[in-house]
């Protein structure tokens, strides 16, 4: 219990706030903000899960998923986790070059990814399934389009991140400021990692 | 914290993280292969634990709970917990692991 404290204030010190928890309020805010965010994508998820076999006249889940293709977005997405991580670990090193490198790295795969996401929804439109066209359609959408959302601001909180780095406009601590990032990032990928699983690798 | 240009603060250095970020892809690569090769009655089971050790590696490694504190832990597996419980639940209900 002790020694718990003991790194509670060293983490802290670290960076510089003092707070009853020995904890930055901001970090510990991410982490309420990030177990919510497990309550919204578990209903999409649990919707997705009920209504995925009700096709009516549209077409069939797995008639219409392209494995190959999702599989390649999914590779992108896991590996900016590991640009983001790299990015995070540079911030913490005091590198702002290469944080703002691997930023930019970890933004452009999100991008991809979105544009993939993009690809593979007017390619379903194109065969048949429109957001109202059955409830898998509806729940399809509405699950992948809430992920597809929060990667674009993810691409966005790194694009304004590698901009106010760029003029030193951070006044607290700069390695936070990335890690904060780069927990809502993973948190992202983490979603995609149960997605991809549920949704598409395991047939209705 | 060492002077080590490769040493993390929080006591991963980046060759580690890389490593994390192959043992990733090689278990998506699995995950991708269930699609191609019949796993039989190992096909659900397999599935659900690469996903699970996925999401797990990637929580406690690039997101460094393993080596953060314990309260952040507890916040994120609190409201992961309660999802599941209320979503598992929700399903029971309408009857969905009843084949």
């Amino acid at each position: 219990m002790a020694e718990t404290a003991t790194h509670t204030a060293d983490h802290a010190s670290e960076h510089g706030h003092e707070t009853s928890t020995g904890l930055t309020n901001n970090k510990l805010a991410m982490w309420l903000f990030l177990g919510s965010e497990c309550l919204l994508f578990g209903g999409l998820i649990s919707t997705y899960m009920l209504y995925r076999g009700r096709v009516s006249d549209g077409p069939h889940p797995m008639a219409i998923f392209d494995i190959p293709f999702t599989s390649v977005s999914s590779f992108v997405l896991l590996m900016s986790s590991l640009t983001m991580v790299l990015a995070v670990s540079s911030a913490q090193r005091g590198d702002d070059s290469r944080t703002n490198l691997w930023l930019t790295i970890t933004a452009v795969l999100g991008a991809t990814f979105v544009g993939g996401q993009v690809y593979e929804f007017t390619a379903f439109i194109r065969e048949g399934l429109g957001f109202s066209t059955s409830l898998f359609g509806s729940s399809f959408y509405t699950l992948t389009g809430f992920h597809g959302i929060h990667v674009s601001v993810g691409v966005l909180m790194l694009l304004s991140t590698v901009g106010i780095i760029r003029k030193n406009k951070i006044t607290g601590n700069k390695a936070e400021v990335v890690e904060l990032v780069g927990l809502y990032w993973h948190f992202v990928d983490v979603v995609w990692i149960i997605i991809f699983t549920l949704v598409y690798l395991i047939p209705s | 914290m060492s002077t080590s240009t490769e040493q993390h603060e929080h006591g991963m250095t980046d060759a580690g993280y890389i490593k994390i970020a192959i043992i990733l892809a090689a278990i998506t690569a699995l995950e991708v292969s269930t699609y191609y090769v019949d796993f039989g009655p190992l096909f659900m089971p397999s599935l659900m634990i690469m996903m699970v050790v996925k999401f797990v590696m990637v929580v406690s490694y690039f997101m460094h709970l393993k080596f953060d504190s314990k309260i952040f832990t507890f916040l994120f597996y609190t409201g992961l917990g309660l999802a599941l419980f209320v979503y598992i639940t929700a399903l029971a209900t309408f009857k969905f692991f009843i084949s």
